[in-house]
């Protein structure tokens, strides 16, 4: 039974993995960039959700409300002055300037809150679970992080599915010059893009702060399984990034079930033969599905 | 015009590899190289022979990573595994082989490259941003499986103790003789590989993707070769680092600390040249020593210097001392030279093919 308690808790993890990765997925989709500074984002936001619960005593669940949109401000204004620019210069620079970027806010955080580990307390919560069978128990918190990465996934599909903006970002992510021509303004397209990624970064950073102890040098980790799960689920398919996350999540658990210490290791290696195997991933997208 | 006089301009335009310029730095180079060679005997301490070394090294990093970034299009942010493999390589070969720290530095490239060649199927799966974080990923893995290795020093790391015969100047002076022939071999290796089929292909490449493909340049197989050949070259500044720390240790070979250095040398001092990262070693090995005080923030000012420079300055601090490539002291395209009565005009930019 320890199995498959094991295999509960990593589809589990899997939820916040891919509440992490779903904004790395729509930014790549809309705009074919990787921005490598995804990560520290998450963590500047487990930072200031940390900060806002310890000097203000508001309850942690209540931070988002400040946490998302200042993220998602971050995100245009990003958008808006540094990463248009880099697109338009040559095809290197959106790479080297988004870790650039990685860097300052991962020495700013380690000179503002040292390289100590931090998490945000939620009081009673952290220690709540539902026991399901005599040996499966499953915590409240990591139970709500799930619910929330699933409603993620699903609210952003739709969004993109049903709603003018929605189409408008696929329009020019399909061709930028025919969608322009349709009078969408692309940098305005992009900069929407990236408010609602950096937004989700932002929501996702404070779960992950509550979930396990982090530091600046944490976003590192962070950006790698976002990155995993995009990969293993398949570019371009949202609902590929929740499967890819789940995959990850329960690579990593039962990994270290079986070999103590080896989680991580084992969720890599799950990657790369999903890389070797199946490059375009378990769950590639469908053509105009 | 006539058949005759394009035949006649034809014959008054000569096909030149190097300049004048280019004449001048290699008479340049080789005075220094062999004043640094005999440095040890004459002006430098240990101390000075140790920080020539970590200078060494940055030259040797920024070169490599200019290699696969600045000419093949391939931003890898996993260097720092062919630093990590370079480094354990060399413990290995000295002290577990028992080949001594001389001969474990050719060994750890070819470890290096070994390494490199097999993960390049790997990583060569994805493209662009994604392979940048793929090759950071394949890091991870090689180190996550080198901590489980109870021989080489598990997490803690291991020592380099090939040296304990030696007397400290004669091993510090022998690493410093190495370091310093790898700097010459691995800028040469460089220049001679962009002045060749390959690098030229790759220029062609980088100025017109469509026109070098109606040529006939062979993308993957030269991408794969310089992925390898950059490999190598960082384990050999993975060996470089271990023999002048004499400790090795996982987090720090293995830092991702050591590609963003590569980044920003190759950023400031200059993509796509060979002078350019040579420039930016410099630079960053000043700054380094400079603003060693100011912690973190000097990694937030490099930081915030590397953005603007990709935006701003793309073509680095070399780029404004060439005047946009007008100077080359390592030239690797061809230039055509008119009538040499006339003075020598540069028909074509170089490396414009």
């Amino acid at each position: 039974m320890q199995w498959a308690n094991a295999i509960v808790q990593g589809v589990i993890l899997g939820g916040l993995y891919a509440l992490l990765a779903a904004g790395l997925s729509l930014m790549f989709g809309v705009m074919r960039l990787v921005n490598l500074a995804h990560g520290a984002l998450a963590i500047v936001a487990a930072y200031m959700g940390m900060v806002l619960v310890n000097k203000t005593g508001i309850p942690p669940f209540a931070t988002l409300l400040i946490v998302v949109p200042v993220m998602a401000l971050v995100g245009w204004v990003l958008q808006r002055t540094l990463l248009n620019t880099a697109l338009n210069r040559q095809a290197l620079a959106p790479i080297l300037v988004t870790f650039g970027l990685a860097v300052i806010l991962q020495n700013l955080m380690l000179e503002l809150f040292t390289a100590d580990n931090q998490s945000i307390d939620v009081g009673s919560l952290a220690g709540a679970s539902i026991q399901i069978t005599p040996d499966i128990a499953v915590g409240v918190f990591p139970l709500i992080t799930f619910v929330v990465g699933v409603f993620v996934i699903a609210a952003l599909q739709l969004y993109l599915a049903k709603t003018t903006t929605g189409r408008a970002m696929r329009a020019t992510s399909d061709d930028r010059e025919a969608a322009q021509l349709m009078g969408i303004d692309h940098r305005h397209i992009y900069a929407l893009a990236t408010a609602i990624a950096v937004g989700l970064v932002g929501l996702a950073g404070v779960f992950l702060g509550v979930r396990t102890q982090f530091n600046p040098t944490f976003g590192d980790v962070t950006l790698i399984f976002a990155f995993e799960a995009v990969i293993i689920g398949g570019l371009g398919s949202l609902w590929g990034t929740l499967w890819g996350g789940i995959i990850l999540g329960v690579a990593q658990v039962v990994g270290a079930q079986a070999f103590p210490s080896s989680g991580v290791l084992l969720g890599h290696i799950v990657f790369l033969l999903v890389l070797a195997f199946r490059p375009t991933g378990l769950f590639p997208k469908v053509v105009n599905g | 015009m006539t058949m005759s006089s394009v035949g006649s301009i034809v014959s008054s335009v000569k096909v030149r590899r190097s300049t004048t310029a280019s004449n001048i730095a290699l008479a340049v180079s080789i005075v220094v190289v062999i004043a640094l060679a005999i440095g040890p005997f004459a002006f430098l301490t240990k101390g000075n022979q140790q920080n020539l070394v970590t200078l060494f090294i940055y030259i040797i990093m920024g070169t490599m990573w200019n290699l696969l970034a600045g000419y093949a299009g391939m931003v890898s942010i996993g260097q720092q595994a062919f630093i990590g493999v370079g480094a354990y390589g060399v413990v290995y070969a000295a002290d577990q082989i028992g080949i001594g720290p001389v001969a474990a530095i050719p060994a750890a490239l070819v470890i290096a490259g070994v390494i490199g060649y097999l993960v390049s199927f790997l990583a060569f799966r994805l493209s662009g941003g994604y392979f940048a974080i793929g090759t950071w990923v394949i890091a991870e893995v090689i180190k996550l499986v080198t901590t489980q290795i109870q021989t080489l020093g598990a997490g803690s790391g291991i020592s380099l103790t090939a040296f304990s015969g030696y007397k400290p100047a004669l091993r510090i002076a022998t690493v410093y003789w190495m370091g310093l022939a790898s700097v010459v071999i691995a800028v040469a290796v460089t220049y001679l590989l962009m002045r060749s089929r390959l690098g030229t292909g790759f220029t062609a490449l980088r100025d017109d993707p469509t026109a070098a493909a109606t040529l006939g340049v062979n993308v993957t197989r030269g991408k794969r070769i310089i992925w390898v050949v950059a490999a190598m070259g960082c384990g050999l500044a993975g060996a470089l680092l271990a023999e002048n720390t004499l400790r090795v240790q996982p987090d720090s070979v293995f830092s991702v600390q050591l590609t963003a250095t590569m980044l920003f040398i190759v950023v400031i001092g200059g993509i796509g040249t060979i002078e350019g990262p040579i420039l930016g070693a410099l630079v960053y090995f000043a700054l380094e020593h400079f603003l060693i005080d100011l912690g973190a923030w000097y990694l937030v000012i490099l930081g915030i210097v590397a953005i603007l420079m990709v935006l701003f300055l793309p073509q680095g601090l070399w780029g404004l001392i060439s005047g946009r490539g007008r100077i080359s002291l390592f030239p690797t395209g061809y230039r055509l030279m008119t009538n040499p009565a006339t003075p020598p005009a540069v028909a074509t930019q170089d490396n414009a093919v």
